[in-house]
């Protein structure tokens, strides 16, 4: 008893393979939600250039939604910003304890839904815009 | 699940014998067993048939100079039918390896001294069954506690965290003996609890919580489910209900748990857990809501 092996880390992320539904719906919750808050300062960035002018402003949007890389990161962002609403939903009505037995299920249909809605945006992101 | 497997073979072994004389009714039920068994049976199947199963067991041991670095060890086990985990360690140990150490009692998941990490999930030694494993069947010692020895972990903390919830019957209020000579509880409010009270203290769900893991503190699923168990039987007062809430809001309380429902996942005895804990959430809201 004087001696204990703790196993450390490899005790957490080291067994990804095992994680259950709940398990992932949470990790991507925090994911998601961190990935919210560092948008929203760039978000506060790219709108502070309103404060020199509303051309500063205007260039930096064309200038930014000309490039390709920031279509696609708008694609992700909004698959980020789906995922979380539609997850918080699943949250809320766990918390209010309704269907906690569909709980995997419902982290699913987020997941699904996520994607059609995301795949159906691509299009309207894409617009215009080249490599 | 052992009682689940049994079953089609009690009802229906009289039927084959009379029915098909030509076909052997052994093989008849091994057949049906088999097509029910398909979607669980591991990869490799021809394991099972050639009657030797293959654990590795994690070994460890601070006192002995090899066994300092922790390894696993390899076993190849014969196969019974009904094998369960519990049942293939202790054959390893019994014929193997006298120095192969783990815990356990009863071998009918009442007394929950043989939870084990089995291919990456908190089971019941005794509870499962080595046919709906995929082999090598691994098995360690549970996750997010400290090893003593094999498989064996230590439960201090563990039992810290269920007795801080004061996990029995507070009787202030009872009734001179006189007056009354039992107390009555709803069939209601039994249904209620009913769930649970089938806590065996195994540890499984705080082991598989990674809230718990990383927070020393967090009471932990089993410890809140105990309280829940407590707080929502009528036959306490108000007064120890408001007692118990007050333990169960605190920072490191119900509102630790992120509902990832691992413990409910793990849970041999099927608690809804993650249940328990958002209506305790939701009861300790209550108490605190004032609209005036």
């Amino acid at each position: 008893m004087s001696q204990s092996y703790n196993r450390g880390l490899i005790e957490d992320f080291g067994r990804w393979k095992e994680f259950s539904a709940g398990m992932w719906a949470w990790i991507f919750h925090k994911f998601t939600g961190w990935m919210l808050i560092g948008y929203l300062f760039t978000h506060i960035a790219v709108l502070s250039s309103a404060v020199t002018g509303p051309e500063a402003y205007t260039n930096t949007i064309q200038g930014l939604e000309s490039l390709f890389i920031i279509r696609v990161l708008e694609v992700g962002l909004l698959a980020v910003a789906v995922f979380h609403i539609l997850n918080g939903l699943r949250l809320l009505m766990v918390d209010l304890g309704v269907g906690l037995d569909a709980q995997d299920k419902s982290f699913y249909a987020s997941l699904v839904l996520t994607a059609i809605i995301t795949i159906a945006s691509v299009p309207t992101f894409m617009d215009g815009v080249t490599i | 699940m052992s009682t689940q497997q049994q079953k089609p073979e009690t009802q229906e072994s009289p039927d084959d014998s009379e029915m098909n004389g030509t076909e052997s009714p052994q093989q008849e039920r091994l057949e049906k067993k088999e097509r029910s068994m398909v979607d669980e049976r591991s990869a490799d199947e021809s394991d099972l048939e050639g009657d030797t199963v293959h654990i590795k067991v994690f070994r460890y041991d601070p006192e002995v100079a090899d066994k300092q670095e922790p390894r696993f060890d390899d076993f190849h086990v014969p196969f019974k039918k009904g094998m369960t985990v519990l049942d293939a360690v202790m054959y390893a140990r019994d014929t193997y390896d006298s120095s192969l150490t783990f815990r356990h009692s009863c071998r009918q998941a009442v007394c929950g001294s043989d939870a084990f990490f089995v291919n990456g999930k908190q089971r019941l030694g005794c509870k499962t069954q080595i046919s709906e494993l995929q082999q090598p069947v691994r098995i360690e010692p549970l996750p997010h506690q400290e090893v003593v020895k094999d498989l064996v972990v230590d439960m201090d903390h563990f039992y810290d965290q269920m007795h801080a919830v004061e996990p029995y019957f507070k009787d202030e209020d009872t009734p001179d003996a006189s007056d009354l000579e039992e107390q009555r509880q709803s069939r209601e409010n039994r249904e209620k609890v009913k769930m649970s009270t089938r806590c065996i203290w195994c540890a499984s769900c705080m082991s598989s919580c990674n809230i718990a893991a990383g927070d020393n503190e967090y009471l932990g699923p089993a410890a809140i489910n105990k309280a829940y168990r407590f707080a929502m039987d009528d036959r306490e007062g108000d007064e120890i209900k408001e007692h118990r809430l007050r333990i169960l809001e605190q920072e490191h309380g119900v509102w630790r748990c992120q509902t990832q429902f691992s413990c409910t996942e793990v849970c041999p005895k099927d608690i809804p857990l993650t249940e328990h804990i958002q209506e305790l959430k939701r009861e300790a809201v209550k108490k605190n809501l004032k609209f005036w």
